[in-house]
């Protein structure tokens, strides 16, 4: 359990930040999306949509390096997971599309209005669940032989992975409205509170659920789980997820501002560092290793040395968009 | 058997198609990015208001390009993975990190400047908004600069070793990145970039000089398009020539593909202008020729020795007819945009630049044209150096996923389905936007009260206020 910080190690860390990037940039834009037929056509959704307009397609990018950087670090495991999963992926990739141009659309062709607002939630939704879809399938395991998925098209489709999804729609969800707790103001505002609270007791629920099953989809995840002296260790994560969630619900009924989206975050981590410890070292559970899928020596240290450089630069210029657009939005936009 | 072979020819136009479609998009924000550069620019630098207006005018229809540039980009990123998956795991460790490269260096690039770029005018000082211009022009060539350098070394593979696991393990990335055939493409491609923007600025400021001769900033628009294909045309053709020598040096059976010929010819080879591939028979027919002219064209010398296909394993040929012609239909319309070239600098030079009705009815003809060119020019690559992926190393057979056909079957239909609806409206907000004079005071994406500030993409016409400008007086 003491991992030697090699550079596939390294580069595993690289991919779960990016990953990480992701779920906590473009979650919430995408929540907002899944949120957008709760909230009233006029004033209310304009403000939705304006609290992520300045940053999501900067979010978005961190998706396409978490693809991108899977591939050039870890091939083998890009090559493997990609046509196992075939139909989810390209569903996500397809509902982004829509949603993406559903964003630019729907404010040039008033006359259309109401068909781009339901592509936007269409998209946001069927790209969350494909989302959670695939990480349910990774999990729970992929057919492999010598150097290729072996399965059939269809093998990502089960109870487990359909759990994943749905709890990552409610989890995004939850991220949007929080977000918009913490950006809007007044009637929209409301609205949003009170949706957070439905969301946050489903989000735990959720939670809950998926934890208990995992250690049981194969035996190697309830080894890495529950194996003394190691569970010393692997319970301070549920203990944590049970601190967080209750200091989120908390935060919601006494209606503090900031903590709630801060607090979904944490959730999001403890998540993310709970699927590592059931996955590590494997980046295909039972199948393959981080090392056996890491690209040779000479690709991650060419890769290393412009990523060390270039991530910090773009997280900062990253920073000051969103500093630039702080504070509370209007439906009038920024001004 | 007969189940692969329908999966691998599915996941094959899946790809052609996909990629046609974004390649559409970069092709025209390359240009488009650097013309609202130099258009900043000229504001700056003389003050004359028509340029703003011009940048104005050009922004909105940079926005949506860009943005349907975006969404499409995600889709080939992802694409390799699901479809190409042997090939992914062979190939990754040299193509994948020039993507990432790409990703890290352009992408983030151009969506962190693009937001200042399109509202930021009123917001950030004159000089500071137009280093965000350049940023974002910047980025859209560095952008051109990794995938040509991915997709060049992928022609003209140098620089690796073969592990024990069969994947290409990069040896000197310098000799990968700056590839024997990379120089060539990227000079052709940006230029093919350069002037399927100025074709299409062409063709909307003639579009608006045959309605109102006097509009100055068609004028200008029209001026300037017209004097970019005279200088970028000639120079394309002597970069496609020089591109040319250099494929017949490295990748011998494409140029045979390109010129149809299947037979060597040991004393000179005639230089076929039209005729009939015939791929069974290995002949072409009907062939209406030059003699000697190829030799002279690719060895500069009439009795130069060439070799034909049948020096070639004919599991090797690529399917000449694609080949042939998708290379007659480019050249073609390269020397049509030539002959524009040359008209307007006669035009000019006689004074009657903005009166010549003729030729402003032939540049609104020509306003496509780019696209049908680059598109034309990469199948004449791509569909050349089958029957391979990584040229003679990596079948293109060998490179797929293990799918079944239903699978990818039912994807093309997804995409063909999603991308004529969303990319059909885009178009037509696109030409919409075109159809529109340019005029005094144009209002760019700024935001207003009614409508969303926006980092990338668009705000509506209808809904800017027509009484804010961006920075400057009216």
């Amino acid at each position: 359990m003491t991992p030697v910080l090699d550079l596939p190690t390294l580069w595993a860390f690289v991919i779960a930040f990016a990953v990480f990037a992701y779920v906590v940039m473009d979650g919430f834009d995408l929540g907002i999306g899944i949120l957008f037929p709760f909230f009233a056509p006029g004033p209310e959704r304009d403000s939705a949509m304006n609290s992520v307009a300045p940053v999501w397609d900067g979010n978005e990018t961190w998706l396409v390096l978490g693809g991108g950087g899977l591939m050039a670090a870890f091939p083998l495991a890009y090559a493997i997971i990609l046509p196992a999963l075939y139909a989810p992926i390209l569903a996500m990739v397809l509902a982004l599309v829509f949603r993406g141009v559903a964003f630019e659309f729907r404010w040039r062709d008033p006359g259309h209005r109401r068909y781009w607002d339901f592509a936007f939630t269409t998209g946001s939704v069927v790209a969350t669940l494909a989302q959670g879809i695939t990480l349910g399938a990774l999990l729970q395991g992929i057919a492999v032989e010598g150097r290729s998925y072996a399965g059939g098209w269809w093998d990502w489709l089960t109870p487990f992975s359909l759990l994943v999804g749905v709890s990552l729609v409610i989890g995004y969800a939850l991220l949007g409205a929080t977000w918009l707790v913490m950006k809007t103001e007044g009637a929209v505002q409301d609205h949003s509170f009170r949706l957070a609270g439905k969301l946050a007791i489903a989000l735990i629920g959720c939670i809950g659920l998926v934890s208990a099953a995992t250690p049981f989809l194969n035996g190697a995840y309830y080894e890495r789980w529950f194996a003394w002296p190691q569970v010393l260790f692997t319970a301070q994560v549920p203990l944590l997820v049970g601190l967080c969630s209750g200091m989120l619900l908390v935060s919601l009924m006494r209606r503090w501002e900031y903590w709630p989206f801060l607090l979904t975050l944490g959730l999001f981590a403890l998540c993310l560092l709970g699927l590592g410890v059931s996955m590590f070292p494997h980046v295909v559970p039972n199948a393959v290793t981080i090392h056996e899928a890491a690209a040779p020596h000479s690709s991650l240290l060419f890769m290393l040395v412009g990523a060390s450089v270039l991530i910090p630069i773009i997280l900062s210029y990253t920073g000051y968009s969103y500093w630039v657009f702080r504070g509370k939005t209007g439906h009038e936009g920024y001004h | 058997m007969f189940d692969q072979f329908d999966a691998l020819l599915l996941a094959r136009f899946q790809f052609a198609f996909t990629l046609s479609f974004h390649f559409i998009f970069p092709s025209f924000s390359i240009g488009l990015a650097s013309y609202l550069a130099v258009l900043e620019g000229l504001w700056l630098w003389t003050g004359r208001e028509v340029y703003l207006n011009l940048f104005k005018y050009w922004l909105k229809i940079f926005a949506l390009a860009f943005a349907m540039g975006v969404v499409s980009g995600i889709v080939m990123s992802y694409q390799f993975g699901t479809n190409w998956a042997v090939f992914s795991d062979k190939a990754g460790p040299i193509v994948g990190p020039l993507m990432a490269y790409e990703v890290l260096t352009a992408f983030f690039l151009e969506a962190g400047f693009l937001g200042i770029m399109l509202f930021g005018m009123g917001r950030v000082g004159r000089k500071l908004h137009f280093a965000a211009t350049l940023a974002v022009a910047v980025g859209t060539c560095i952008s051109a600069f990794w995938i040509l350098s991915a997709n060049s070394w992928m022609q003209t593979p140098v620089g690796y070793t073969i592990n024990a696991a069969g994947q290409f393990a990069p040896q000197d990335w310098w000799a990968i990145v700056f590839n024997p055939s990379f120089p060539y493409r990227l000079v052709h491609t940006v230029m093919a970039a350069y002037l399927t923007t100025a074709l299409v600025v062409g063709g909307v400021g003639a579009w608006h000089l045959l309605r109102e001769r006097a509009n100055k900033g068609a004028r200008v628009m029209f001026s300037m398009a017209m004097g970019m294909i005279s200088v970028v045309a000639p120079l394309q053709i002597l970069a496609g020539d020089m591109h040319g020598l250099n494929t017949l040096e490295h990748q011998p059976a494409k140029v045979m593909a390109m010129e149809g010929h299947f037979a060597s010819h040991p004393e000179g080879a005639p230089l076929i202008l039209f005729g009939i591939p015939d791929q069974e028979a290995g002949t072409v027919r009907y062939a209406i020729e030059i003699p000697k002219a190829s030799s002279l064209i690719l060895k500069h010398e009439l009795n130069a020795p060439l070799n034909g296909l049948d020096t070639v394993p004919r599991e090797n040929w690529p399917y000449v007819p694609v080949v042939f012609w998708s290379f007659r239909i480019m050249v073609g319309l390269g020397f049509a945009m030539l002959t524009l070239g040359v008209l307007s600098l006669w035009a000019r030079w006689r004074g009657k630049l903005y009166d010549w009705r003729p030729l402003h009815g032939l540049a609104l003809a020509m306003g496509p044209a780019g696209f049908v060119a680059v598109l034309a020019g990469w199948v004449t690559t791509e569909v050349g150096r089958q029957p391979f992926t990584v040229y003679g190393l990596l079948k293109t057979a060998a490179s797929a996923s293990p799918l079944e056909a239903p699978a990818v079957a039912a994807s093309l239909l997804t995409f063909i389905i999603v991308y004529f609806i969303v990319f059909g409206a885009g178009t037509g907000y696109i030409l919409k936007l075109m159809s529109k004079p340019p005029h005094r005071s144009e209002t760019g994406p700024e935001a207003g009260p009614d409508h969303p500030i926006r980092t990338a993409g668009i705000t509506p016409a209808p809904s800017v206020d027509p009484t804010r400008t961006l920075g400057v007086e009216a």
